[in-house]
């Protein structure tokens, strides 16, 4: 996997004044890092990236987060670079595929993870997993970072070498506003 | 009415002719005694063991199938796993992966856990993959026939499921010695 950080250089300094990412710089992005394989279920904060995921035939929908993983890690295995998108519900789908699949087999995924109910602000299903997430993560031992426009080219080196080196699911958390949705 | 111990083959006698009839294809194999017994039977690189991640078999073998095309990738899996799992039936029959084969030995019960029932006496899982879009769905009771039908799933555009009535019987199979990290580089290399 190597990440080119020039390409998303000049595409994202392009939206600099927005100081939003635009869903097709943040695929490309990826895309430069060399993730080859998406798959995931949907959330409204990932939907003008999936949507683009979609436009380049990128897109394998799942119909549950643990299944997206799972998917993940076979391809993974059969020489793909991974992505799964989903809600961070899903975390919570998907926690027994990640503990006892992902990090004791050293299966590596890249977790594109909306942070629904960050700072209390969202319909009461999100709140308590939006307060808990990181701290959650943090207890799974899953290395995760926020995604912000300022930090983008450190975020995205951050997430590839950690691919990399530790051979297990990282997780990078959208929050809403980051990159550009489907309704901005 | 529940299969009862010698009028249906054991699942290790199932997967004794299953392997048979293979050779180097990508396996994915369930969690629990499938995976112990198939390792016992004939342990080859292909294979990829699970330990846990109970209802993802399938999940991980559409990965597989999805990324290597030209490869036909089969599943070993059970009716609890199946029940588990059973989203991804719908995935896999909405995507079709021509090169996707899904073995289900259907015990009736959580095998490794104490042969608690589990409810695929009254769920037909071969039905419910044929109504969620797998091409060739069949359900077999004997080795003559789960061979020939196997044999012909292998000639076959998928996904197909061979749903395959075992007794209770688990073989004398102990855990698999294989480290977890050396079985996703052993796989990873022999399906390269």
């Amino acid at each position: 996997m190597a990440y080119n950080a020039r390409a998303f250089l000049i595409r994202a300094t392009v939206k600099e004044e927005e100081a939003m990412i635009d869903s097709d710089a943040f695929v490309q992005a990826m895309q430069d890092m060399g993730v080859n394989f998406f798959t995931g279920v949907p959330d409204s904060i990932l939907g003008g990236i999936i949507a683009e995921l979609m436009d380049r035939r990128l897109y394998t929908p799942a119909v549950r987060e643990d299944e997206a993983v799972a998917m993940a890690a076979g391809a993974y295995m059969a020489g793909k670079i991974p992505a799964v998108l989903m809600q961070n519900s899903g975390l919570g789908t998907s926690l027994n595929t990640l503990i006892s699949l992902n990090m004791i087999y050293r299966q590596p995924c890249i977790l594109i993870v909306s942070w629904r109910g960050q700072g209390g602000k969202d319909a009461p299903e999100h709140l308590v997993m939006g307060e808990v997430m990181p701290q959650f993560l943090d207890t799974m031992k899953i290395p995760h970072r926020t995604l912000t426009e300022k930090t983008a080219l450190e975020d995205f080196k951050w997430v590839a070498e950690t691919f990399m080196k530790q051979r297990i699911p990282v997780a990078l958390f959208i929050t809403k506003g980051v990159v550009k949705g489907l309704h901005p | 009415m529940r299969p009862e111990q010698g009028t249906l083959i054991s699942r290790a006698q199932a997967i004794a002719a299953l392997l048979e009839l293979l050779t180097d294809q990508p396996v994915i194999i369930c969690n629990g005694f499938p995976s112990r017994e198939a390792h016992k039977i004939a342990d080859r690189p292909t294979h990829f063991y699970m330990i846990g991640s109970m209802g993802n078999a399938p999940a991980i073998a559409l990965g597989v199938a999805l990324a290597k095309p030209n490869k036909q990738v089969i599943t070993f899996d059970g009716d609890g796993n199946v029940l588990m799992g059973m989203g991804t039936l719908a995935t896999v029959g909405a995507l079709k992966p021509k090169n996707f084969i899904h073995v289900v030995f259907d015990n009736e019960v959580y095998g490794t856990t104490g042969n608690q029932p589990t409810i695929s006496n009254v769920v037909p899982l071969e039905k419910v993959a044929k109504a969620a879009g797998y091409v060739n769905v069949e359900r077999v009771r004997d080795r003559d026939d789960l061979v020939y039908e196997f044999k012909d799933m292998l000639k076959k555009d998928g996904p197909s499921m061979l749903l395959i009535k075992v007794n209770e019987f688990a073989e004398d199979a102990g855990r698999i010695l294989h480290e977890p990290p050396d079985l996703t580089k052993r796989f990873m290399k022999a399906i390269e």
